[in-house]
């Protein structure tokens, strides 16, 4: 079990809604952004002044932006519908961490300023200044909330905190008070083109590594190509998928598939970053700047479609988000959506009879699959609504002979975030990112004691960084959490071509990263 | 004309334009302010008339709030139902004739007074008995359901205990549409249910009651899910396309 400063929640086998308990997380805040860190994203480095009036003025400048924000604030009728709802709620107890709770940090500075009866008679609506106390614990409850849109589901209004929380982040970017762990990733994109800093010689490493494991496994000469003019598709994955576990194993499997459809393709080095977190920071800017790399690189390569690997946010920018922050795609092949996520690339080759699988390979594991929030509630696949829950399972089933769905209130639209989305996958938040994970973790242990689940498949690189370090905490493994093409890679039967007899030439053992990197890997995920 | 009769009449030509101007304003800000991105909850429909479908369960049913929470959801909607059919049932007091729906609803009008109070009732107990809900209760969230439920009640008790000069409210209300100033029956129940209804009318644009026109805007129930097959461009961010 992985040592902790705090009580870790315990795993029951009935949930239970926690009874009210003020303050349990006031002291929990992400350490803040140096001015350097800032600067690349076009935000002041420190507090001003009159950082109060910036601050008001720009909630008034995204009121006008974003009708969410607007009818949001104004919507709320405090029917309670949402209060049991957030893992950070269930695991932390503290009422701040109600969605509603969350949003009244924002909605009671809305009404003082921007609504009549709060201007005249503040405390009959709950309203107040914005004092610098409000704007700590908009620092730190809004740094509290991962953007999973759970709340969203169940709110009669639809009501998003997620909408809300990006709003209070854009807002303290605005006046100088950044968080520094999207920041300073979003600087690394910017300089670099990924989240995790890797420069392309080391990325190519990687990728002839890659290789070379894959033929010592198989006999089978599968590549894994970056940086190639002319290829059919250009696949933009997390970068965490180049390093971190079990990511790569995931990235393994993608290239198994790619090669055994017979298409062309290629990675990226500059568009080496599928993960946009200038959503989480609620930045349109930012998030189409990052955005408009992958745009530039499916030019210059000259490719017909694009494919993003595994990741859930990154799924949800891409799906949602890419025609409109990086569109039009008329120069791509318009047979195939724009963008496509691997996991419908698997399944439509699978449903063409394309794919040969060897079931019995998975057969020393027991699955269970986690549907990530931002591709089950803020995206889709395939030509119908929940084909994102539908068509995952149905590859882990094509390629596991064991599957079983945890609890039905806590996957497909209902599922839990693994508790480190929406930028907080830092090790400054480790207390709030296991409190978080109670409510999945729950869920996963009583599917291990009714089913004999061992394993739980995901697609999002978040997702697998986080369950890594967080499951130890309750006492389970780090490896029990597995990426759902690490399982196609584990059974796909490969087909041998006429050039896998020669040998490669050119060895190269060179490893890009030494051990003490890895933990930087798996916070950048 | 009794001072009592210019008053009320002064105060419901006043809620209606509140009422009106305010909504209008507020339906025409919600309108005019763009949505940058699509951001419905999925799984959303894949068509127009997929969302006009979600929004209308949404609407009748409630369907995110069953989702939620079941005592909620079966008081609000005992309470919002009730409302629909005494607001039906009200009409007959503004129009002459009568249209046959609205007779037609008369008795089930009666008696959908006291679902509406008991929803309320039932709501107003959950922020006494819920510690969460207590928590997130302002004076506010009371005031309003204390306005509603002695509206309710003042309403049951003249259909049921203490009748009004029904004849005459309904010609002091037809009289207004025309500027002729009919008197009003000076009954203490009348006045006190129609003083809370026109307080009701005017805090409505100002207040939470703001759901009601904010649920048809709110763009996660009310887009379709198609960003891979059409580009959703705002004004404001098309800006970034020139440069």
């Amino acid at each position: 079990m992985a040592k902790a400063t705090f009580v870790v929640p315990a795993l029951r086998q009935y949930p239970q809604v926690p009874a009210v308990t003020p303050g349990t997380m006031a002291h929990s805040a992400p350490f803040v952004a140096k001015p350097e860190f800032q600067a690349p994203l076009g935000f002041p480095g420190e507090l001003a002044d009159d950082w109060q009036a910036q601050a008001i003025a720009k909630m008034g400048e995204l009121l006008g932006k974003y009708r969410s924000l607007r009818v949001y604030m104004d919507s709320c009728v405090k029917c309670g519908a949402c209060t049991d709802k957030c893992h950070y709620f269930l695991g932390t107890k503290d009422p701040k961490n109600m969605p509603v709770g969350r949003q009244d940090l924002m909605r009671k500075v809305y009404r003082r300023y921007f609504t009549l009866v709060g201007r005249i008679a503040p405390k009959l609506v709950g309203a107040t200044d914005f004092t610098k106390e409000v704007l700590d614990d908009w620092y730190s409850y809004f740094h509290q909330c991962s953007q999973c849109r759970r709340c969203s589901v169940f709110c009669p209004y639809g009501i998003d905190t997620a909408e809300i929380s990006m709003a209070a982040r854009e807002i303290m970017d605005s006046i100088g008070v950044g968080q520094k762990y999207c920041n300073e990733i979003i600087g690394k994109v910017y300089t670099i083109g990924n989240n995790l800093g890797l420069p392309g010689p080391a990325l190519r490493d990687t990728l002839e590594g890659l290789e070379e494991d894959v033929y010592d496994e198989t006999g089978v000469k599968v590549r894994y190509p970056i940086d190639q003019v002319g290829a059919d598709i250009l696949l933009v994955t997390p970068s965490a998928d180049f390093f971190a576990e079990p990511h790569v194993d995931g990235l393994i499997g993608y290239g198994k598939v790619l090669h055994e459809a017979g298409v062309s393709w290629t990675l990226s080095s500059y568009a080496s970053e599928a993960a946009n977190f200038g959503m989480f920071i609620g930045s349109y800017e930012n998030m189409r700047r990052i955005s408009q790399r992958i745009r530039e690189e499916a030019i210059r390569l000259k490719v017909k479609r694009i494919i993003f690997g595994e990741c859930g946010h990154a799924w949800r920018v891409a799906y949602s988000f890419l025609n409109t922050l990086a569109g039009p795609w008329d120069f791509l092949d318009s047979r195939y959506p724009v963008p496509q996520h691997i996991c419908e690339f698997t399944y439509d080759l699978i449903q063409q009879g394309k794919l040969t699988f060897d079931k019995t390979q998975n057969d020393d594991k027991v699955l269970t699959y986690h549907d990530s929030c931002n591709v089950a509630r803020a995206s889709r696949m395939g030509d119908q609504p929940g084909g994102q829950f539908d068509i995952p399972r149905a590859i882990i089933k094509a390629v596991c002979n064991h599957f079983y769905d945890m609890d039905e209130d806590t996957i497909r639209d209902r599922t839990f975030c693994c508790g480190g989305g929406g930028g907080l996958l830092t090790d400054d938040l480790m207390e709030l990112r296991v409190k978080g994970a109670q409510p999945r973790v729950e869920a996963l242990n009583n599917v291990m004691q009714e089913k004999g689940v061992t394993h739980m498949a995901a697609i999002c690189a978040i997702c697998k960084s986080q369950f890594t370090k967080v499951l130890p905490y309750y006492g389970m493994e780090m490896d029990q959490i597995v990426s759902l093409h690490q399982l196609v890679s584990n059974a796909i039967v490969l087909t041998p071509r006429e050039d896998d007899d020669e040998d490669d030439d050119d060895e190269d053992d060179s490893q890009a990263l030494d051990d003490d990197d890895s933990e930087s890997v798996d916070e950048a995920a | 004309m009794s001072f009592l009769t210019g008053l009320y009449a002064f105060a419901f030509y006043f809620a209606a334009l509140v009422l009106v101007a305010g909504l209008t304003w507020k339906v025409v800000q919600y309108a005019r302010t763009p949505a940058p991105l699509k951001i419905p909850t999925t799984p959303a429909p894949i068509t127009g008339s997929g969302v006009v479908l979600r929004m209308t369960r949404e609407v009748v049913l409630f369907e995110s709030l069953f989702r939620g929470n079941k005592w909620t959801w079966i008081f609000s909607w005992i309470f919002h139902f009730g409302l629909f059919l005494v607001t039906l049932r009200h009409l007959r007091y503004f129009m002459d004739p009568v249209p046959t729906p609205i007779a037609f609803i008369q008795p089930f009008g009666i008696y959908a007074g006291f679902a509406m109070v008991l929803g309320l009732a039932g709501l107003w107990a959950r922020r006494f008995l819920v510690d969460r809900v207590r928590y997130i209760s302002s004076p506010s969230d009371h005031l309003i359901l204390g306005l509603l439920v002695l509206i309710g009640c003042s309403g049951i008790l003249m259909s049921f205990v203490v009748h009004t000069d029904i004849v005459s409210v309904k010609a002091f209300f037809l009289g207004l549409y025309s500027f002729d100033l009919k008197p009003l029956p000076a009954d203490p129940l009348l006045l006190l249910h129609l003083l809370l209804v026109a307080g009701l009318m005017i805090i409505f644009p100002f207040s939470k009651l703001l759901h009601a026109p904010g649920l048809f805007f709110s763009p996660t129930r009310n887009q379709v899910d198609n960003p891979r097959e059409r580009r959703h461009l705002a004004p404001w961010a098309a800006r970034f396309e020139q440069r």
